[in-house]
């Protein structure tokens, strides 16, 4: 490795591809260059800025800076009620804002001695589910184009937008939903929803075999991404990934199997990792890989519980809902599966107050991305693009 | 704890993982503080963090190798700022803990175990950033989050905000 490195500083240049060196070019003067990526770069998803070293078209160096989209989201959890958080929830990954909701939900309820409807349960994993499927379609198809294949990324946004539809129908927004409360749910799902989104599911099961065969099987897209950014298991353990990056690197590790909350150990789903056929471990193909699959067991998801869904009748969304929610005095940690990972939530309560005390939450993409200098070491400048656009970010949710 | 209270098996694992660390550290360890929400103990000695997580991380029967969440709190009352480390053994024990630190509010500082946990060279920037705390030893003590020339910790329950910033107005 550190030979690699004195390689690539000299003059003669090469770069990792899976477990080649690849040469480059040799006998070629250059000098070290300082090349700023972002904030206003649309291949960092946001407002990142990659601060990169850079020795030809060799990557030496990548320092992230962030912050840019700071909304000091735990200075205003400490200044507002706990219920009134949701809203805050939603703007952190704005992308899967019903995840994010069902986190902060299901952690305060372990401070609250409540019991809660079965059927706020069913209704709350359909939506999450959706809104993975959502968030798995952006990620695809924004990572097609950060790849320059533009046609997925259409296709994606086009089924993602019949998402949004039915959340807006559930909810009243397309986005930012402030749907899942403490306690219950805003309202109860409109009458045919369940039809609805059944038809959806129908529908879209032939899609995401449309897009494996588009874009995953895609020769230009495996080229670019197959042995690129591999993150070994370990490594990636001790960085803290969790999600669709740590299943990428061939960890079993899903926390709505390993840690299980509401009703999901009573369904039946796979927890896709890769098994190095196709992709080699850990690089970023994988990682596409796991987000690609795990949209058909969130569809496996969706019409398990419609199927055992208990009914409307005599049904009350708000029925468990604390008129004032106070938790006992204590402090928790509670966790949920995201689209990108583990978001979890601190939380310290004095007992007495209705406003939480602290409210931390630990960003799933904040972690992901801090490997980014190791990931980034020795590689070409296009496949850092390719290794940003793997670890699928979301700025509102790094930068809080 | 009150006696005769059954435990739930992820207290009782969490329970056996401090009664290891406890016989190998003694007073440099607090008692175990087994709640149900989220089982605890607090490193006394501060110089003796690292060995603690070093330790808690490379023995065989703990192998806490996933750091899930490190995250500041001030004790305003105790006059300290501290940090929580949620820690778990991923994929091997399953077992899980939570390990506090505290330090003194003023000019306090923590020993980093960005080292042992690369999780915690970000969360420890992002501690310093919000409560002042400095790390000793981390590899790259700066603020992440704020600004470099920011005034003042945010999250510090006595924070004010400044006037202005490079001329901006800041309070609204």
């Amino acid at each position: 490795m550190q030979e690699l490195e004195r390689a690539g500083m000299g003059s003669t240049r090469v770069t990792r591809k899976g477990n080649n060196v690849v040469l480059l070019e040799k006998d070629l003067q250059t000098e070290q260059m300082v090349l700023a990526m972002g904030p206003q770069h649309p291949s960092t998803h946001g407002v990142l800025k990659l601060e990169c070293l850079t020795d030809g078209e060799v990557v030496t160096h990548a320092e992230p800076y962030l912050g840019y989209l700071h909304r000091c989201f735990e200075k205003c959890c400490e200044n507002v009620d706990y219920q009134a958080v949701i809203p805050y929830t939603d703007r952190l990954d704005y992308l899967a804002g019903m995840n994010s909701e069902f986190a902060y939900a299901i952690t305060v309820e372990k401070l609250l001695d409540i019991e809660i409807p079965r059927r706020v349960e069913f209704i709350r994993v359909i939506v999450a589910e959706l809104n993975r499927i959502a968030s798995h379609l952006v990620a695809i198809g924004t990572y097609g184009i950060d790849l320059g294949a533009f046609t997925p990324f259409l296709f994606c946004f086009r089924d993602r937008e019949i998402i949004l539809s039915l959340l807006e129908w559930a909810s009243g927004a397309r986005m930012l939903y402030n749907y899942i409360w403490v306690g219950g749910l805003a309202y109860d799902v409109p009458a045919d929803f369940n039809k609805r989104v059944m038809e959806f599911v129908t529908y879209f099961r032939p899609k995401t075999v449309e897009l494996y065969k588009l874009l995953t099987e895609n020769e230009i897209f495996v080229k670019r991404t197959r042995g690129i950014g591999i993150m070994p298991a370990d490594v990636a353990i001790n960085y803290g990934w969790s999600g669709p990056m740590l299943r990428g690197s061939g960890v079993k590790w899903d926390l709505r199997r390993n840690d299980p909350y509401s009703i999901y150990p009573e369904l039946d789903f796979e927890v896709p990792v890769p098994d190095g056929k196709v992709s080699d471990i850990g690089d970023c193909l994988s990682r596409h890989l796991v987000r690609a699959l795990e949209m058909d067991e969130s569809l496996k998801i969706i019409e398990q519980c419609i199927q055992k869904m208990p009914s409307s009748e005599g049904f009350n969304a708000r029925s468990a809902v604390p008129k004032r929610v106070r938790p006992k005095a204590g402090e928790v940690y509670g966790r949920a599966e995201n689209p990108r990972g583990e978001l979890g939530f601190y939380i310290q309560s004095d007992g007495k107050s209705t406003k939480p005390l602290r409210c931390k939450s630990r960003s799933s993409c904040f972690v992901n991305l801090s490997a980014m200098k190791d990931l980034s070491k020795g590689q070409l400048i296009p496949d850092l693009v390719a290794i940003i656009g793997s670890i699928d970010i979301v700025l509102g949710e790094i930068d809080r | 704890m009150e006696e005769g209270k059954v435990l739930s098996q992820s207290i009782q694992e969490s329970a056996a993982a401090y009664a290891i660390i406890h016989d190998k550290f003694g007073e440099a360890v607090s008692a175990f503080d087994a709640n149900e929400t989220m089982p605890f103990f607090e490193v006394l000695n501060l110089s003796a963090w690292p060995e603690i997580a070093l330790f808690m991380r490379d023995n065989p029967k703990l192998q806490f190798n996933y750091m899930a969440c490190l995250s500041g709190v001030d004790y305003q009352a105790e006059d300290k700022v501290g940090i929580v480390c949620n820690i778990e053994s991923l994929g091997q024990l399953n077992h899980k803990i939570a390990v506090k630190v505290k330090c003194p509010r003023q000019d306090g500082s923590i020993p980093s175990v960005a080292g042992i946990w690369h999780t915690a060279n970000w969360h420890e920037r992002e501690a310093y950033d919000m409560y002042g705390m400095s790390f000793t030893a981390h590899p790259d003590m700066r603020r992440i989050l704020c600004p470099d020339d920011w005034e003042g910790f945010p999250l510090l329950k006595d924070y004010k905000v400044q006037e202005s910033y490079h001329g901006i107005k800041v309070p609204y």
